[in-house]
């Protein structure tokens, strides 16, 4: 499919980056004349992306978090947040709905759930030691596609 | 992030201001913890009408919050999430452990509360 719009983006795993992550990709998707519930969902779905990354892909450290979006036609928008973190040793358990690996109790464990209610697609692509990533896709339906 | 803690008699209420994320939750998570331990109110309300995001990480943040109140058989109420909160609310159920309120935009100091459920 014909690539319309792209960006790549790259920043320290800090978690103060979560919040510019989720604003820049909204920024680029405002092209796709979003509504305002595509828009939160977007970026509710980049923003547990990300904060994945920096909690589970680099932990305690310090990594590098790459995202690449695209923007195709018929109106998708394709957005893939990388880490070369630890990565993830059953990608199936790890995206069960309340599956957690945080020992606090305060990540709720729905982060995977929450990508895949918000977008059309998710998939995870993780090696141990080599790290991990998680491709979204939504079709932004308010301009409706041709 | 910004956050406001008022109690009244055996009521604590937390509003909420601004986006709610990983960031930022450890910090709203320690001030409300040190209210709740002091006070150990009956029902803690947390008032989303000033929050324009929010993620798991405020899932997160409501069922901690919910789990420690419970150990005084407290109660948690959620008021005035937008839509948008709404939806990662119900998709999380925390509906099953807080009730859900919606009041009339900000008019007067004590707007009445009407409740509706997601």
């Amino acid at each position: 499919m014909k690539v319309l719009n792209e960006i790549k983006l790259s920043f320290p795993s800090r978690s103060a980056n979560e919040a510019f992550a989720r604003t820049a990709l909204s920024a680029f998707a405002a092209a796709l004349d979003p509504t305002i519930e595509e828009l939160a969902d977007l970026k509710t779905a980049v923003s547990e992306a990300v904060t994945n990354a920096i909690v589970h892909g680099y932990k305690e450290e310090i990594g590098t978090i790459y995202i690449h979006a695209k923007i195709l036609e018929k109106n998708k928008i394709v957005i893939r947040v990388r880490d070369t973190g630890c990565g993830i040793p059953n990608v199936k358990q790890a995206m069960e709905p309340l599956y957690t690996t945080c020992p606090t109790g305060e990540r709720s464990g729905l982060g995977f759930a929450v990508m895949e209610a918000f977008m059309d697609k998710v998939a995870v692509r993780s090696r141990v030691g080599r790290g991990t990533s998680v491709t979204l896709e939504k079709t932004i339906l308010s301009k409706g596609a041709e | 992030m910004p956050l406001k803690l008022y109690t009244e008699e055996k009521r604590v209420t937390a509003c909420l201001i601004g986006e709610i994320d990983h960031h930022g939750a450890g910090a709203l998570r320690e001030e409300i913890d040190g209210m709740l331990k002091r006070v150990r109110p009956d029902t803690l309300i947390l008032d989303f009408r000033d929050v324009t995001f929010m993620d798991s990480s405020g899932i997160g943040l409501v069922m901690g919050r919910y789990r420690l109140i419970q150990e005084w058989d407290g109660v948690v109420e959620i008021h005035n999430p937008l839509p948008s909160i709404k939806k990662v609310m119900r998709l999380a159920g925390l509906d099953r452990i807080a009730s859900i309120h919606s009041s009339p935009p900000k008019s007067g100091a004590n707007p009445e509360k009407t409740e509706a459920r997601v």
